[in-house]
């Protein structure tokens, strides 16, 4: 025993001191107990936390019990035990929401800020209602386009855009949609366009919906699990919770292919290093290795997917591009990706698979140029380790074993994003893991109700329920019934989108009321008409240019959200008036306010006028919103929303109201659809989420019968199914995928039975979109005969009259065992897509490109056609596109666990935890530039810089890359110069603004930038 | 709520003479297991408990790594340490590890404090700190062979992690258990955390971790937060973890000199003590061999 001379004194003072006060009746009283428990008797209520899909349910506990005379106050806030996918958990984000709410950057008044002026100043919310409609109603009165070139009529209105929030409940959507369309903008856009685009796009049109297939709790029946172009266990940890499940209850292998080992792979069992932007030939090459090893489902992929059936004879494939390529324009005709029909109207097909045009040898000879030595090139993959990928995939092509795909935005956040998503659909179909329980893709969606707004159609060429707006070409309510109605190729196809006009009408019954007659072709006239997309990028490209005076923007820091942040900052600028509506100070307020070097601007020059409305929070407020699994899930409000600020359909309420006011007063251009507008509220000023969440659900307007003369449902009751709904105006609904939401029999959404009827399935617990499916396709789990592929994965079974189970089947329920009925009712033919007729832009198979600015001189698949030959890209965004000698370096931004997008910058303890922007560099680069860990360092891009502090690590590896070394720069993207954690640049100053070509999701990984030490 | 309802069967500082009360020693004895196979670091824990126990540290820097705060506070009772390991031509791993206090059975820092009852250890395992009771010394630093506790400079006194004794006080678990995504925290009694331990272990060792395993050193009696590390034979590679975990030469000696003290007579001891106090004022240590103690310290880390 070692004691030095120090310790030797302390421990006798010490000794001495404490003996002499006991001895002296100093003995410390009898105090010892532990802190009071803090919640015994606050008032606990029911919500879902607002960051991301998993939508775990939380509880808000507030001051008081309740009493009229207190106010209600959250003082803290955990996870609730009782939610079948959270259990009680909640991530760092979750865990820190009490900071949300109370965030010191929270919105208490109205204000305004002038042009020219460096100030906000506070305004009264009677003011902001005034300009703002007095702004809104001069710029629609002089600049909205009432007829086309071509003297067409198409009532829109292009000077104006707005932007919905995916954090905002489905009620808000449901009124933003109402709002905006009566008004005539077309550009109303959500982040949906801005993460999961090429989702909706990629899996729509390989299984008929856009949705994650399965449900968070479903992956735990998985045996492998792939996770690749996402990072679960950073952006989604409480739903990566079942994918742990899987590993420790069911032995689950779990593979991690990213281009970073990030904390997903930390516990995987396998980690495979891939370059950002390579995923297709990863994916199309594991498609090859399936194909050539004969590692396929064969009963399924005969009865199940489009495998059999011909296609045309002038389809072909060649040096990168398809057939139908039109150089000038940079589009395809894409009339040759389509099947040969019969006579009669039938696709042709071979079973025996001996047709060299039937669509699994096309498929065959597509892949075969992605042998393991092309992948590995291609992706910097170590061939050993793509194989070991391709081997643990393939393992599950038998009956009994199955594997989920986890993917999120590192997939679509490419030019080719929606053609890797088709990969991995592809992927499953030859595996017979779709339909099935612990299989599917499963698109991880971000913001908690990013699938809600996409259900809603927040998306500018888009309805509520996947409807479209209609086109310039759509004249009539009849052109678009016909153009929009699909005819089944496929003899006893159910193809469910044949009820179109059924969904349309009882929309337009929702959105004019009694205005919408059969006379008047139900308001068809009023909708706004779309001649070309005005998404994101291409609507700021018109504000770039100065076309654009007004925007909405509800709940949405676009500026910091979109790529290329100067020059999104800059376009605003040149905006006439800008109202946000949020609950937080953003950037995109504060745009025109000079922060240093993080924002150089001159505000004296910028001339925009900008009204900043704080709204409630989650926690204020009462409604649904929809999870990734596509749960609707009711929530309710644990508190006033503080000071002045107001729900969000109270804040549209007041404009809208004001408006009306305006047209009525004054007239106006095209004031019909506006003064039409059903806005039949309680209290129109500020209608109640209750009662537009039954408008979304939909009523029968008139007693309905079924063909047998039975009462299906009485005039004014709710409706119970979208299988109810008429053409005729005899019912009315928002959002028809909706109808079931709230019932004669209740609002379904607040249902709370957890019971697990089988394999994690809870029917009871809220309601899943459609007819409360939990597991999309679930008739193909089973044979043509019924009989389950897997005996232990049995959700539905035949009894004798229709099908029952732990899952409402997905599928016609009366369709018997042996009816030749195919499972994907959503689809024309019916059967899952290996080939996507017609509906791609950038071809039916998908093919490798190289990102927009890519480390490689040429694509070594065919070195002519580099890039996407259809990706569009405006010219002012084109001449900010970098080059390989300018900016060596591949970067990918991304999540991490601790932060979310940039909301949780304003939350205390989440600034605690990840205080300060850093980038992610491998050792071999750090040592090259001579960078240490904590180092500053400047990224470069040619659209601007950022600074952070460097994390030298081994997760972030060298590649070889078609012969030459790669290396790659992690940035996370959350930081910025208003919040609580250290001021920072924006990290998508670097980002490049051109998107995926089938949705324009922007390209946010796989971009050039340079790095240097600050 | 009143100490004797606490089943306190350890106090600080207090001699065989004056024991806590002791009868209501039939208590269930709690754990918590920390499975650092499936931990994602994602810093849940962290969140929850600070927001659990209303502390809010500072906004600090990042240095060049993902562990923030860097270090354990007075306001951070938990945090996630990260360490990159690659054993020669084995794949890369992220041993990531939640830190904070170990709940000892055989706990230092209680060993340590000269303060009556400013750390009590309860029937059910916990080490609980008593912030009315602390004198601010810093031995249950020094005595803790984990370096857990921390003094605030604010009021100078200790703290620490107190496994929610709150919570647990109500029959619920801690909120970082509670919170964790993935369940690499559980909580149970300390028999049924080792039953898990032993399922996972054996998966581990199933999926090539031969040298899985349990971290309940004995050389601190056991203790009430366990780990299962898939390295369980080099503890030391999730950031120093102590292989051998023992209570420090000064804490033993301490305790060595209080009990002939305690025999002699405490009378004359104490009124030795309370002039030297009262005239000379508590003893302290210079700088310099603060200074020393400090290398030391980094040397031996």
């Amino acid at each position: 025993m070692q004691v030095t001379r120090r310790q030797f004194f302390k421990v006798t003072a010490a000794g001495l001191s404490a003996s002499s006060l006991a001895v002296l009746g100093y003995a410390p009283a009898a105090l010892a107990e532990v802190r009071q428990f803090k919640l015994t008797r606050a008032t606990e209520t029911r919500n879902n936390c607002t960051y991301c899909s998993v939508g775990c349910g939380v509880l808000l506990y507030s001051m008081g019990d309740g009493a009229k005379n207190a106010k209600k106050k959250i003082f803290h806030v955990e996870g609730d035990p009782d939610h079948p996918v959270s259990r009680g958990s909640l991530c760092p984000k979750g865990a820190g929401l009490l900071d949300y709410v109370h965030s010191p950057q929270r919105l208490k008044y109205p204000e305004v800020r002038e042009p020219g002026s460096k100030e906000w100043k506070r305004i009264s919310w009677e003011e902001a209602n005034e300009r703002i409609a007095r702004l809104m109603k001069d710029d629609r009165d002089a600049n909205f386009i009432q007829k086309n070139d071509k003297g067409e009529l198409v009532n829109r209105w292009l000077s104006c855009g707005m932007l919905g929030s995916s954090a905002a409940s489905n009620e808000t959507g449901i009124l933003d949609f109402k709002f905006a369309r009566a008004l005539g903008i077309v550009s109303l856009e959500n982040q949906a366009r801005l993460c999961h685009g090429p989702t909706v796009a990629a899996l729509a049109r390989s299984f008929g919906r856009g949705a994650m297939t399965n449900n968070w709790v479903d992956i735990k029946n998985a045996n492998v699990i792939l996770v690749m172009g996402g990072n679960p266990a950073e952006a989604h940890p409480v739903g990566f919770k079942w994918a742990v499940e899987a590993k420790v209850k069911n032995n689950a292998t779990m593979m991690v292919v990213d281009p970073r080992f990030s904390r997903t792979a930390a516990v995987a069992d396998f980690y495979a290093p891939i370059r950002a932007g390579a995923d297709a030939a990863f994916l199309l090459g594991l498609i090859n290795y399936l194909l050539s090893n004969d590692k396929i489902q064969h009963e399924y992929v005969k009865s199940y997917t489009n495998a059999s059936l011909i296609v045309r004879e002038d389809f072909n494939f060649n040096e990168g591009l398809f057939s139908g390529y039109n150089a000038e324009k940079r589009t395809y005709d894409k009339s040759s990706w389509a099947y040969e029909l019969a006579g009669d109207g039938l696709a042709l097909k071979d079973e025996s698979f001996q047709h060299p045009r039937c669509v699994l040898n096309l498929l065959k000879k597509h892949v075969e140029r992605y042998t393991p030595e092309m992948v590995s090139s291609i992706c910097g993959t170590p061939q050993a380790d793509f194989l070991r990928v391709c081997e643990q995939m393939a393992s599950t092509s038998v009956a009994n074993r199955t594997a989920t795909i986890l993917y999120a935005l590192g997939w679509t956040h490419h030019t080719g994003g929606a053609q890797i998503i088709r990969c991995a659909a592809m992927v499953q179909l030859l595996l017979g893991n779709i339909g099935m329980p612990g299989g599917g893709i499963n698109a991880l969606r971000g913001h908690s109700n990013v699938q809600g707004f996409t259900d809603i159609g927040i998306l500018n060429t888009a309805l509520p329920g996947y409807l479209a707006l209609p086109q310039d070409k759509q004249q009539t309510l009849k052109d678009y019934v016909e153009q929009r109605t699909p005819k089944a190729p496929v003899a006893g196809s159910v193809n469910y989108w044949k009820n179109t006009s059924k969904f349309f009408v009882s929309l337009m019954k929702g959105l004019w009321g009694e205005h919408a007659t059969p006379e008047n072709s139900f308001g068809y006239d009023w909708l706004p008409k779309w001649d070309r997309s005005y998404d994101l990028l291409s609507f700021f490209d018109l504000v770039h240019q100065g076309k654009v005076n007004g925007y909405i923007v509800q709940g949405f820091n676009v500026v910091a959200a979109m790529p290329d942040s100067r020059k999104v900052r800059d376009s605003l600028a040149k905006l006439k008036y800008m109202v946000v509506i949020d609950p937080l100070q953003t950037e995109t307020a504060s745009f025109w306010q000079n922060h240093g070097e993080f924002n150089d601007v001159d505000s004296s020059q910028i001339q925009t006028t900008v009204f900043r409305l704080p709204s409630s929070c989650f926690a204020e407020e009462s409604g649904s919103i929809a999870n990734s699994g596509r749960w609707l899930q009711w929530h309710w409000a644990g508190q006033e929303p503080p000071y002045e600020a107001r729900h969000d359909g109270r804040i549209l309420g007041g404009i809208y109201m004001k408006l009306k006011e305006l047209y009525e007063k004054e007239g106006g251009t095209c004031p019909e659809p506006v003064l039409n507008l059903n806005w039949h509220y309680h209290d129109p000023y500020d209608p109640h989420p209750e009662e537009v969440a039954k408008e979304a659900n939909g009523y029968a307007l008139a007693d309905l019968l079924d063909d047998k003369g039975n009462l299906i449902a009485k005039k004014g009751d709710l409706l119970s199914s979208f299988a109810h709904l008429r053409d005729d105006g005899t019912t009315s609904s928002c959002c028809w995928i909706y109808t079931g939401q709230w019932t004669q029999a209740g609002n379904m959404m607040a249902r709370r039975d957890n019971t697990d009827t089988g394999l994690g399935c809870t029917p009871g617990w809220a309601f899943s979109w459609p007819a409360n499916r939990r597991v999309l396709y679930n008739r193909a789990s089973m044979d043509e005969s019924g009989k389950p592929w897997d005996p232990k994965r049995a959700l539905l079974h035949w009894d004798g009259t229709k099908w029952t189970g732990s899952d409402v089947a997905d599928y016609a329920a009366t369709a018997a065992p042996g009816s030749g009925v195919p499972p994907f009712i959503m689809l024309p033919e019916g059967l899952g897509r290996l080939f996507s007729v017609g509906a791609m832009y950038d071809g039916p198979f998908p093919e490798h490109y190289e990102p927009t600015e890519s480390p490689l001189a040429a694509n070594p698949l065919h070195p002519e056609v580099s890039k996407s030959p259809v990706a569009r890209s405006f010219k002012a965004d084109a001449e900010r596109f970098g080059t390989r000698e300018e900016f060596p370096f591949v970067a990918t931004t991304y999540s991490i666990t601790e932060m979310f997008r940039h909301w949780t910058k304003h939350a205390r303890l989440n600034a605690i935890a990840q205080p300060e922007q850093f980038v992610e560099i491998s050792e071999k680069l750090a040592a090259k530039k001579g960078i240490k860990a904590g180092d500053e360092v400047k990224v470069s891009s040619k659209r601007g810089f950022i600074r952070g502090k460097a994390v030298v690590t081994k997760r972030v590896m060298t590649l070889q890359v078609a012969g030459q070394e790669v290396e790659q720069i992690g940035i996370p993207c959350h930081w910025g110069y208003e919040g609580t954690t250290r001021k920072g640049f924006l990290a998508n100053t670097l980002s490049p603004g051109i998107g995926d070509a089938n949705s324009q999701t922007p390209e946010y990984k796989g971009f050039l930038v340079n790095v240097e030490k600050a | 709520m009143s100490m004797q309802s606490q089943d306190i069967i350890r106090r600080s500082a207090t001699s065989s003479l004056t024991p806590p009360p002791q009868a209501r020693d039939h208590k269930l004895e709690v754990a918590k297991l920390i499975d650092v196979s499936i931990c994602i670091g994602c810093k849940g824990c962290q969140v929850a408990c600070s927001e659990w126990n209303d502390i809010r540290d500072e906004v600090g820097h990042n240095h060049g790594v993902y562990d923030n705060p860097v270090d354990l506070t007075a306001k951070s009772w938990t945090v996630m340490r990260f360490a990159e390991h690659q054993d020669e031509g084995g794949p890369l791993q992220w041993l990531i590890r939640k830190d904070g206090c170990m709940h000892c059975s055989d706990p230092g820092c209680l060993k340590a404090c000269p303060s009556p009852g400013a750390i009590l250890q309860y029937a059910n395992g916990v080490v609980d700190f008593q912030s009315e009771q602390c004198i601010g010394c810093g031995y249950c630093v020094a005595g803790c062979p984990f370096n857990v506790p921390r003094i605030n400079k604010e009021d100078n006194k200790a703290y620490k992690c107190s496994l929610c004794s709150d919570r647990l006080a109500v029959g619920q678990e801690p909120s970082c258990v509670k919170t964790c995504p993935t369940g690499a925290i559980q909580f149970g009694t300390k028999e049924d955390m080792k039953l898990v331990a032993a399922g996972r272990i054996k998966d581990l060792q199933a999926r090539g971790f031969k040298n899985a395993g349990l971290y309940d050193p004995e050389g601190v009696g056991g203790t009430h937060v366990m780990y299962v590390l898939h390295h369980a034979d080099r503890p030391e590679l999730y950031s120093n973890l102590p292989k051998d975990p023992q209570i420090s030469a000064t804490v033993s000696l301490w305790k060595g000199m209080l009990k002939p003290l305690a025999t002699l007579g405490l009378a004359a001891a104490g009124l030795f003590g309370f002039l030297h106090y009262t005239t000379v004022g508590p003893n302290r240590a210079d700088e310099e061999e603060e200074h020393e103690e400090k290398e030391t310290e980094e040397v031996s880390k």
